[in-house]
């Protein structure tokens, strides 16, 4: 498969729709690479992204993790001399990399969020300790830092239980639409 | 009685291809005032114009109308052959068949009569023609040159070469410019003084310049070839006439702290002072901001303090109580040469859209310089003999790294454009580099090499190929302090890593933007300028040394970023039109002005509040007593542009443009009416 | 003086100190906090990495909430949240589309996206004026309690309390986001000496303090390293996430980057609190992992 064919996903256009911004302005001087803290881990960094995005390679990008090592911590955008907003666009990207296929994330990345999620959903508030736990039976971690468990309970730094809002039906609410794909019209 | 000739020109098939050309003709023969319509070929040709003037001799016409391509193309060409043949030229116009007809039509029937109905219109027009006189104005002709770097050298030494008088004015005690500062020019690696200062002295001794450094344009008057210019001459507390400029009074100033501008900071100089050896005119000037005497006074000293360098001099030519002083200069065309700054590597800029580069420290981190900077490190005559060395510590970096494109194409700092110059010099900077340190490492962080002039492309090869210098394409995220040296966090897009490394210093390669006060400048000459600040020239390929104000031009980089040869160019390129303006004793100009009628103007000058060129005076009736009997307006012909924006607002209907008056329009209007015979069968009278 | 305060998830748990020194040096500059009733969890990295939509209604809900409290400015002290509320002010200002959605996903027509959101880093910097007076009154009052003056700090900002600056610096400008220095006015009004250090903005590793520890480590490393060769005695940080990246697994970094640390991480608040007078056991300090009696005792 050549670099240069395939407009048939037309992802460029996608996320030109979803969030105004055009991957065409990126002139691949690599600065956002050059400050991004994840760069050396990713196989894709930022300025590889925006160019596999603007050619519509769109397998190339959710065939990768490099998208969900993203910390978001929005240095690429800050610092982009051609006003692009590469933050944003990988934001999507990950979106649309779900909608295509739920399942597909990094193991422990993707049980992070599911489980913080799934706390947000049942409580209102993310209820740590059920946030740790829920992630280490995802993962399978169960002794990952399991002998700080003491010390943080002695500091009190853990609730041993949830506190719920009492807004939760709304939350389930927002939950369900939110969730919805067709909702959020991501091609 | 009118007496109208019409010539229908096939331009080839260019209309008559789409226009029934004949018919055309045999319908306007039939309408009143037309003595005489044909069709013919190509109008244009000298048989065509011929015809006409066969036609004026032999009919008496009173009058021509042309229906063929646009007047922009040919209306100087008919009104020649007219006048040829003894008639007024303002009684031949033309009609637009072409561009406004058949070139935009397929339709042959309605083409041919709109085709009749475009002529028709003209016919009407022309009908009711006076017979116009070009206006002549008186020129002064000499010329003033703003800014005396190496554009406004070469235009100021064009002219006077030229045989017309030149004043010149720079804004800093000495002329040179920024080339003045260069240690040695692309792609030849000239050393830039060796090359500019025998074109400075040529400029100071020359019998026609009439030099006036360390001044500012204050104010201008008038319009193009009378212009009155008032020039403020800054005093430099020196008496010019009886200075011999030996130096003394700079050998026993006793401050020798203040930073001198001309080596950008990086070396010191005294209160009283001469920006640099070579600078011409050699005379110092006193900074009255750090000069002890000076500031003793405004502290309100009893007793004056220092005076070391009067009592130095022999010549007495020291001159404390010299103020400011502001001459008068009249000419006739003005060049703007004014050249150009670099964008601040700091936090403060000279324009508030731009932003700085925090990333790379707003300038604090020592050792972290400009190119100008490096530029006075190289040069021999700088703050450090020519020796590249850092200017915390003083010694030799063994690791330089250049960032290219700082400010230039970078529109999230508020600069859109590629500064054109900066491929080339830091190309440039690296050869320099190597050949005084050897064994140092240039590294360029790069997005693009711009190397597009005549051996541009071999020069910036040679830097990479022969000298070593290793040419990273990415840009750099931020730069940091390390201890001694800087960090710098940059990408390889080629190889797809990042790059970390050391500098112990870097050269940013920042932008090209016009000097502070540019935009003052120009509003005191009224000429435009872009959200930059760069001059606006009249057309941006085929007028590029014109500006929209007549009379003056533009030269060189206050214009748009360029480098030393094309600035050249362009200044020679503005004298040339200088002296083809001064070529006659008066200017010539179209009579399409416009004309205020003193019986019927109220004076409530609408008209000079919207004039875009400022063209509207006042004048006072008196009668011979002279009481002031009104005020009313008066439009000045040699400013006047014939926009008819006057015309279109004015409440009392007192002024109009010669040759487009109220009446002709109107009866162009009214002629919509006629549609002529045998037509489409959708016309006849209305 | 009253503030609307929205303390988020963290700053009841692991961020503990943080709330319990904002609560304690609040009354003593003369502010009290009105907490959103029923406010919910901002949704932080997890929502805004996969879901927009939800991202924005989250933090929007708690924006509503404050309108109907009659809340005109809210202080989000953990720069997540903050970056999320502002994130959703300057989201819903700017794109009419998602504004009518995310109004529509709450079921809250009358929300008209009016208040403010503040970090604590603001806040406390527009009050350095009287925490310094505070500070000169408690040094003179007692030469014996915990003592701040002139310990060397380095100033953590961390990457969301200045990125991205179209939405933290809208709509007013109240810092440089390349060159910020704000924490550094509120640590001089404390007595403490700011040092000048490279990794002020750097991301310590956010949300991937249990997935990615590695990626924390490598990150963490760098930034306390610097800390160090910059000459600091401690860090402050205004984010309980980077506090937990710093100071909870300051132990970790030692052990998978190499390196040997001993530097405290305080929040803002807690050195603010101290050169009030508050002792170590009423800011949380105790809580602390890496041990902060050292450094408090060693500067003069």
């Amino acid at each position: 498969m050549t670099h240069t064919e395939s407009k048939k996903d037309n992802l460029s256009a996608a996320i030109r729709g979803l969030t105004g911004e055009n991957v065409a302005r990126c002139y691949q001087c690599g600065k956002c690479s050059a400050g991004c803290p994840m760069s050396q881990e990713m196989k894709l960094k930022p300025h590889d992204l925006m160019r596999l995005a603007s050619f519509d390679q769109a397998d190339r990008i959710f065939g990768d993790e490099s998208i969900w090592l993203c910390l978001t911590c929005e240095t690429c955008s800050a610092r982009c001399p051609n006003g692009c907003d590469p933050a944003r666009v990988i934001d999507t990207l990950r979106e649309m990399a779900l909608a295509r296929d739920p399942s597909r994330w990094p193991r422990a990345i993707g049980a992070f969020h599911a489980e913080f999620l799934k706390q947000v959903k049942n409580h209102g508030r993310v209820f740590e300790l059920g946030l740790i736990l829920g992630f280490k039976l995802r993962t399978g971690r169960l002794f990952d830092d399991a002998l700080s468990g003491p010390g943080v309970f002695a500091r009190g730094k853990l609730a041993l239980q949830p506190h719920r809002i009492s807004g939760i039906d709304e939350m389930r609410k927002i939950f369900e639409k939110c969730e919805n794909v067709e909702n959020r019209d991501l091609s | 009685m009118s007496r109208i000739g019409v010539f229908v020109c096939h331009c080839g098939e260019n209309i008559a291809r789409t226009v029934d050309c004949a018919a055309v003709a045999k319908r306007l023969a039939e309408l009143p005032g037309v003595a005489h319509s044909v069709d013919y070929k190509y109008m244009c040709s000298d048989p065509g114009q011929a015809l006409i003037k066969q036609a004026i001799a032999e009919k008496g016409l009173t009058g021509v109308v042309v229906a063929a391509c646009s007047p922009h193309m040919h209306e100087k060409t008919f009104r020649r052959a007219v006048s040829g043949a003894g008639m007024n030229p303002h009684f031949c116009e033309m009609a637009n068949i072409r561009e406004h007809c058949s070139w935009i039509h397929e339709d042959r029937v309605k083409a041919t009569d709109k085709a009749t109905q475009l002529a028709s219109f003209i016919v009407e027009k022309v009908k009711r023609n006076r017979p116009l006189q070009p206006i002549h104005i008186p020129i002064e002709r000499r010329a003033l040159v703003i800014g005396g770097g190496i554009a406004g050298i070469q235009a100021s030494l064009d002219i006077a070469d030229g045989n017309r008088e030149v004043v010149l004015v720079e804004k800093e005690p000495s002329i040179g410019g920024h080339m003045s500062q260069l240690s040695e020019t692309f792609p030849t690696l000239d050393c830039s003084q060796c090359i500019l200062t025998p074109r400075m002295v040529e400029t100071y001794q020359h019998e026609r310049i009439r030099l006036h450094t360390y001044s500012e344009v204050e104010s201008v008057e008038g319009y193009i070839g009378n212009f009155t210019v008032r020039i403020r001459k800054k005093s430099r507390s020196i008496d010019e006439e009886k200075c011999n400029g030996c130096g003394a009074c700079i050998q026993a100033c006793p401050n020798r702290k203040s930073p001198n501008e001309f080596d950008t900071g990086l070396g010191k100089r005294t209160s009283v002072y001469v920006p640099f050896p070579q600078a011409v005119p050699n005379i110092p000037v006193i900074d009255r901001a750090s000069c002890l005497f000076f500031r003793g006074r405004a502290k309100g000293a009893k007793k004056d303090v220092c005076k070391k360098c009067e009592a130095a001099c022999g010549k007495g030519a020291i001159a404390f109580d010299r103020e400011d002083r502001i001459i008068e200069e009249k000419v006739g065309a003005i060049i703007i040469a004014t050249g150009y700054q670099l964008y601040s590597i700091g936090k403060e800029q000279a324009n508030s859209a731009f932003k700085g580069y925090g990333e790379y420290g707003y300038g604090t981190i020592p050792d972290v310089i400009d190119g100008l900077q490096f530029e006075r490190l190289a040069s021999a005559s700088g703050p450090t003999a020519g020796k590249i060395l850092r200017p915390s510590d003083g010694k030799e970096p063994k690791r330089i790294i250049f960032l290219q494109c700082i400010g230039s194409r970078d529109p999230a700092k508020g600069i859109q454009f590629c500064s054109k110059i900066c491929c080339m010099y830091v190309a440039k900077h690296t050869m320099l580099y190597k050949h005084k340190v050897h064994g140092g490492q240039a590294t360029v962080f790069f997005m693009d090499i711009r190397a597009a002039g005549k051996g541009y492309d071999e020069f910036s090869r040679r830097a990479i190929e022969e000298d070593g210098a290793r040419y990273i394409r990415g840009r750099v995220s931020k730069l940091e302090r390390d201890g001694e040296a800087i960090k710098v966090y940059g990408y390889d897009t080629l190889n797809g890593a990042p790059v970390v490394m050391d500098a112990d210093m870097v050269v940013l390669a920042t932008a090209m933007v016009p000097q502070t006060g540019i935009s003052t400048l120009a509003q005191k000459l009224s000429v435009s300028y872009d959200r930059y600040g760069f001059i606006n020239e009249a057309h941006p390929k085929l007028r590029p040394v014109e500006t929209n104000t007549a009379g003056i031009f533009v030269a060189g980089a206050c214009q748009a970023p360029r480098d030393i040869p094309d600035s050249v160019s362009m200044a020679s390129a503005a004298a040339a039109k200088v002296l083809g303006l001064f070529s006659n004793e008066k200017l010539e100009r179209e009579p399409s002005v416009a004309v205020v009628n003193r019986e019927l103007c109220t004076g409530c000058f609408h008209c000079q509040r919207v004039c875009p060129y400022g063209a509207i005076d006042r004048f006072e009736v008196k009668d011979r007593k002279d009481t002031l009997l009104k005020t009313v307006a008066e439009v000045n012909k040699g400013i006047c542009q014939g926009c008819g924006t006057c015309q279109a607002t004015c409440p009392s209907k007192s002024v109009e443009l010669e040759g487009f008056t109220d009446e002709q329009v109107f009866a162009e209007i009214n002629a919509l009416e006629w549609t002529g015979q045998g037509n489409s069968g959708e016309g006849g009278r209305r | 003086m009253k503030i609307g305060y929205y303390p988020g998830c963290s700053l009841s748990s692991t961020g503990r100190e943080y709330n319990e020194s904002l609560q304690v040096i609040a009354p003593l500059l003369g502010v009290t906090l009105q907490e959103i009733e029923d406010w919910n969890c901002c949704g932080a990295s997890s929502a805004h990495a996969t879901n927009r939509q939800l991202s924005l209604a989250l933090a929007a809900r708690n924006l509503a909430l404050a309108e109907t409290q009659a809340i005109p400015e809210v202080l989000a002290p953990c720069a997540a949240c903050y970056n999320r509320l502002a994130s959703a002010r300057h989201a819903l200002a700017k794109d009419t589309r998602a504004f009518e959605k995310t109004r529509e996903v709450l079921e809250r027509p009358e929300f008209s996206n009016s208040v403010r959101v503040k970090t604590s880093v603001e806040w406390l910097r527009d009050l350095a004026p009287v925490i310094q007076k505070k500070a000169e009154e408690t040094a003179s009052r007692s030469a014996t309690s915990p003592s701040v003056k002139g310990l060397k700090v380095a100033c953590y900002y961390g990457c969301l309390l200045v990125r991205p600056p179209e939405v933290t610096q809208w709509p007013t400008q109240w810092d440089d986001p390349e060159d910020p220095s704000s924490m550094e006015t509120v640590v001089r009004a404390t007595g403490a000496e700011p040092v000048r250090w490279n990794r002020r903005l750097d991301c310590c590793g956010a949300g991937f303090s249990l997935s990615r520890l590695d990626s924390v480590a490598r990150l963490g490393r760098e930034i306390l390293q610097e800390a160090k060769k910059a000459g600091a005695q401690a860090l402050v940080v205004a984010c309980p996430l980077c506090h937990v990246n710093l100071d909870f697994r300051q132990q970790a970094i030692a052990r998978k980057a190499g390196g040997e640390f001993d530097l405290p991480v305080f929040y803002i608040t807690e050195l603010v609190g101290l050169a009030l007078g508050a002792s170590q056991a009423q800011l949380g300090l105790n809580r602390h992992y890496v041990r902060t009696d050292s450094v408090l005792e060693r500067s003069p």
